[in-house]
Formats: structure tokens, C-alpha cells, sequence
């Protein structure tokens, strides 16, 4: 403001006094956020640049198909078998009880029911690992089948979550039609319900696996002593797998089995990453197909 | 629902004999779905007493040997039979209070980001991102921590921190491997972050436009927007959401384990070594080779269980008690 009591008509128009002092706030404050953001996103670039520069040198066709000392085969087979028994019980289970909720479930009921779930969503997972130590280990051995059984209840919650909000979407005018024909209901849901829903179902067990699949704690409970040279499905025994041997290696403080332990976490973070972002794209697609 | 189904049903029903067999078939059909739901839905709840009670019997030999001494004993010392976990929760209420310190301010600005100022295409790119990081294995983010982070903090920042601030006794000497109860808690703040700042951002988005705009529209800056309409609207919801977070910080075991250098004593110092419940038992479980041993452990995955559930219990009531916090309980 220039002197005199008739402010200079040509001076740009900006906030002074408190006006002034409110909109630095407010410029702040919105600096601050966007600043928590880029720390968030510059963190996971940092833990992804590392797996990917320091794991790029480990992997090559030996690092993936043979066994130890050379490669880690057998743990990325062991990972697979561990995965596909987990799902192989959440799976089914999973939807049963999303079912559950969106065809029987009164509101109480629903209401305990989801409330459970979170819960077993919220356990951590090394308690779940000592659990199912409790249930099956204990006393007995090791095995591949009692670590699946430990990452079936990680997924089971996510599973039964995830399929009951695309099953809620599947539109009231298809039931209405089946209805109409006379169908039964368990007819309706298998032949209707389900195969409408199903895109959305497979995605959330997709993201659910990729969120077991990294697992550790459990495992290192039930299936860590093993044999890394052997190739072996048998779920029976306790099984080489990517998790727990990323953990040992790291324990050992041994330079070269830290490359090993990069290059496995490269394999492990891929699958992950691209499972869960192409399973997140597909969720959405398929959701907003059925809202439409 | 069913009324109009079953009434469809009759009607189909009646006439031939082959119809009749149906029905009967749809009945049974109608039963055993109904069954195998409920027998699902059962499982589940059947699954978390079943963890409860195998954990509290896993404990019992330590529980009837220490009581509730065990929680503030702080001595452990597997070679001679005594066990304390007073230490352990120590680090645990520790590493989990300073990960939501740190975490939680940078989570809700992360929401406050992603809801009010981000452009559309900036949001759909970096909310997902936010949530990748979630997805980390811990294992490989306490691989990381071990090698990376610890290191570096070791050499940069802890020294840094100790100069300036050391006359505050936790900013002591920092120790030679980086492995410490600081690396721990910023690792645990990492995995916090996405947890609180998806969920907020949620809660953040259910704040009605039009109390924003009357807010905007008496010439509130965005700042006074947010401090008097999305922030006490939402604080219920952003409690509870720092709640499962802090439900997320006392359960992990794994990166904790591996970067927080397995110290068994008290320290006020951030830079020293420590442990925590969680960490102690991933630790220490697949070598322990006496009972009393196992038990102790288990007695500390009681304390967990306790503490987990009630974090999860008490975040789930403010979500469903309190309006504006639904996004945490759906």
C-alpha cells in the first residue's frame, strides 16, 4: 500500500494482515501434504529400486530351476504347492461364508459374522503361526500342509470380504428373472448368482494369495527345516520355501547368500506386485460392470 | 425373498410327477446350500476360539508358573528357566507408539492429499501406490531395513540426531551395526502408513461436499476448511483407523525381528538394541527346546492376542458407534 488514505488503484490485488497470514497457513499446510505423499511413494521407489538392482544380478535360468547351492527351485516350487493348498481350502470357504452373508444372514447375524472376520483379519500372523504349531506340529512334525493351513485363515477373511462385495453387486433384476421362472434358490445362486460374480471372486482370491504368499512368520514356525536341494510337492513334509529361506539367509549375515535372498525377493515382489495390480484393475472393471 | 421363490416354486411344481421329484430335489438342494453356509460361517468363528484357546493352553505351564508376574518381570533368560516379559512389552509399546507417532500424521495428510488436493489423474496413480506399499512381504521389508535402512541411519542420521539433540536421554550414542529399536519403529512406521492413510482417505471422501462448499463459501481457506469441517467429522473414524494400525504395528514379528538387534534389556535410548513380544517368539520359538521355554513364548502370544484383539475390537466399536466412521467397519 502506497502512503495517503486512497489505496494505489494499480497495485496487484494480494491478501495482507490476516488474510495474508491465513492463506500462507493454508499454502503450507497443503505443501505438508502433498510432501507426506511424495515421502510414502518415495519410500516404496527406494525398497523397489533396491530389490530390483540388487536381485536383477542373481537371476538367470539356473537361479530359477535348480536346487541349492545354485538356485532356489525347489523353494519357488514349494511356495507354489504351500499357495495352492491354502487357497484350495480358503477358496471354497471363503465364498460359502459370503454367501452366508448376502443370501441367509439377518442384519444381527451379518453383523457378528463381519465383525469376525475382521477380527481374523486383525490376528497377527505369528499368533496364527503358533496356533496351527499348536494344532499340528507340536508333538508331530513339520509340514507344508500345516503352513498352508496357517495362510487359508489369512486369506479366508479377505477371500469372504472381497466376494461378498461383489456378490452384493450382482443385480436384484437377475434374481427377480430366475424368481419368476420358478427356479430354486440354490438353483438361482449356483447357475446365477455365482457365475455372475465369479470374475469378482477369482480377483479377490487373487489378491488374497498375493497377500499370503509373502507370509513368513507362520511358516518359519511349521515348514522351516527342510532339505533346499529337494524338488518335492509332497505337502506332508515340511517344504523348501521362498519366505522362511529370504529370513534364514538374512539371519546368516553371509554376503553371497544375500544376493540369493535379493533374487528371491525380486521373484517374490514381482508376482505380488503384478498379481495385486492386475487383480485390483480387473476388480474394478468387473465391479463397475456390474453396477452398470 | 424366499416367500415369492417358494411360491414360484409350487406353482412350477404342480402337475407331472417328474416335477414333483424336482421339488423335492430343489428342497434338499435349498437345505444343503443353506447348510454348507452356515457350517462355513460357523467355521470362522469356531476358528478364532479355537486360536484363543490353543494359545492360553500352549501358555499354561508359564501362566500357572509366573501369573501375572510374567508381565512385568524383566528378566529372560532361557539357560536358567526365567522368564519376564516386561522388557519385551516395553519394546513392543515402544516401537508400536512411536511407528503411530510418526506414521499416523503423515498417513492422515497422505488422506487429506489424495481426497482434497490431488488432481484426478494423480489420485488414481498414487493411491494405489500408497496401498503397494502394503503389500511388501515384511520379510523383504526387513531385509531391506537390515541392509539399507540400518546402515544408513547408523551413519547419517542417528550421529546427527545424537549432537543436536543428545541432552535428551533418548538420543544416546548410537551403536556400530545400525540394528536398533529406531530402525525397527521406522520400519513398523512404514507399514502402518498405507494401513491408516487408505482408510482415511475413505473416511475423508464421506464428508458431505456441501458442508465443505458452506465452509469454502464463507471464505474459509482449504487449511480452515479442513481443520473445522473434514477433521472433526471424521475424527472417530481416523481413531480407529489409527487404532488398526496400531493393531498391525504390535502384531509384526518378521522385519521387526530382523532389524531391531534382539536386545533383552531396557534402555531409554532409541539407539540401542531391543525387542518386542512378537519379534522374541519368531525368534526364539524354532530353537526353544525346553517346555517352560515354549510356554513363555506362547504366554507372550497371549499378551499379543490380548492386545491385538482389543485394538481391533475397540477400533471395530468406534466404527460402528460413531457416524462418519463407517469406512472402517463396512
Amino acid at each position: 500500500m502506497s502512503s495517503g488514505a486512497i489505496p494505489d488503484p494499480t497495485a496487484p490485488l494480494t491478501p495482507s494482515g490476516n488474510l495474508r497470514r491465513r492463506a500462507l497457513v493454508s499454502r503450507a499446510a497443503e505443501i505438508g501434504a502433498t510432501t507426506a505423499a511424495a515421502i510414502a511413494i518415495a519410500v516404496l521407489a527406494i525398497v523397489i529400486w533396491t530389490v530390483v538392482s540388487r536381485g536383477a544380478k542373481a537371476i538367470d535360468l539356473d537361479f530359477i530351476f535348480t536346487g541349492y547351492p545354485t538356485g532356489v527351485g525347489p523353494m519357488l516350487l514349494g511356495t507354489i504347492v504351500i499357495a495352492l493348498v491354502a487357497t484350495a481350502m480358503a477358496m471354497p470357504l471363503g465364498v460359502l461364508i459370503a454367501l452366508f452373508l448376502t443370501e441367509y444372514a439377518g442384519a444381527r447375524g451379518a453383523r457378528t459374522l463381519k465383525l469376525t472376520l475382521d477380527l481374523l483379519n486383525g490376528l497377527p500372523s505369528i499368533i496364527l503361526g503358533l496356533f496351527v504349531f499348536a494344532l499340528l506340529v507340536d508333538h508331530k512334525q513339520q509340514s507344508a500342509f500345516s503352513g498352508a493351513v496357517a495362510l487359508a485363515i489369512i486369506e479366508l477373511p479377505l477371500i469372504a470380504r472381497g466376494s461378498q462385495e461383489v456378490l452384493q453387486l450382482v443385480p436384484h433384476s437377475l434374481r427377480e428373472a430366475s424368481d419368476a421362472l420358478g427356479v430354486a434358490r440354490w438353483r438361482a445362486v449356483l447357475t446365477v448368482t455365482l457365475p455372475t460374480a465369479l470374475g469378482g471372486i477369482v480377483t479377490s482370491t487373487v489378491l488374497a494369495v498375493a497377500r499370503a504368499a509373502g507370509e513368513t512368520a507362520p511358516l518359519i514356525l511349521t515348514t522351516s527345516v527342510f532339505d533346499p536341494k529337494a524338488f518335492s510337492v509332497n505337502p506332508f513334509e515340511a517344504l523348501p520355501n521362498v519366505p522362511t529361506w529370504i529370513y534364514k539367509l538374512s539371519e546368516e549375515g553371509n554376503p553371497e547368500g544375500f544376493t540369493e535372498a535379493w533374487g528371491m525377493s525380486l521373484l517374490l515382489v514381482s508376482f505380488i506386485l503384478f498379481a495385486s495390480l492386475g487383480a485390483r484393475a480387473l476388480l474394478a472393471r468387473s465391479k463397475r460392470k456390474l453396477s452398470s | 425373498m424366499s416367500a415369492p421363490a417358494s411360491a414360484a416354486a409350487r406353482v412350477a411344481g404342480r402337475g407331472a410327477s417328474v416335477s414333483s421329484l424336482r421339488k423335492r430335489a430343489d428342497q434338499f438342494g435349498d437345505r444343503a446350500l443353506f447348510g454348507v453356509c452356515l457350517l462355513a460361517a460357523l467355521t470362522a468363528g469356531a476358528v478364532i476360539v479355537l486360536v484363543g484357546y490353543q494359545i492360553v493352553h500352549g501358555a499354561s505351564p508359564a501362566i500357572s508358573k509366573y501369573g501375572f508376574a510374567f508381565i512385568y518381570e524383566t528378566v529372560w533368560q532361557p539357560n536358567f528357566g526365567v522368564f519376564g516379559a516386561g522388557s519385551l512389552l516395553f519394546g513392543t509399546a515402544v516401537t508400536s507408539a512411536f511407528a503411530l507417532l510418526l506414521g499416523a500424521p503423515i498417513a492422515i495428510a497422505i488422506g487429506l492429499f489424495l481426497t482434497l488436493l490431488a488432481p484426478a489423474g494423480v489420485r488414481g496413480v498414487v493411491g494405489p501406490l500408497v496401498e503397494l506399499l502394503a503389500a511388501i512381504p515384511s520379510v523383504i521389508l526387513g531385509f531391506w531395513g537390515l541392509l539399507v535402512l540400518a546402515p544408513f541411519l547408523q551413519e547419517h542420521v542417528e550421529p546427527t540426531l545424537h549432537g543436536t539433540f543428545g541432552f535428551i536421554p533418548i538420543f544416546g550414542a548410537q551403536e556400530t551395526t545400525g540394528l536398533s529399536v529406531f530402525t525397527a519403529s521406522l520400519i513398523l512406521t512404514i507399514m502402518v502408513i498405507p494401513i491408516i492413510a487408505s482408510i482415511s482417505r475413505d473416511l475423508f471422501q464421506s464428508v458431505p461436499a456441501e458442508l465443505q462448499d458452506g465452509a469454502a463459501a464463507l471464505g474459509a481457506t482449504r487449511w480452515e476448511v479442513v481443520r473445522g469441517i473434514v477433521l472433526p467429522t471424521t475424527t472417530s473414524g481416523v481413531v480407529a483407523a489409527c487404532l488398526l494400525g496400531l493393531g498391525r504395528a504390535l502384531g509384526e514379528a518378521i522385519a521387526v525381528s530382523q532389524v531391531i538387534g534382539a536386545g533383552s534389556e531396557i534402555q531409554s535410548s532409541l539407539f540401542k538394541t531391543g525387542d518386542t513380544l512378537a519379534s522374541r517368539i519368531a525368534l526364539q520359538f524354532p530353537g526353544a527346546l525346553t517346555e517352560l521355554h515354549k510356554a513363555s513364548l506362547f504366554y507372550c502370544g497371549v499378551i499379543l492376542l490380548v492386545l491385538g484383539l482389543a485394538s481391533n475390537l475397540v477400533a471395530q466399536w468406534i466404527g460402528r458407534r460413531f457416524a462418519y466412521a463407517g469406512a472402517v467397519a463396512r
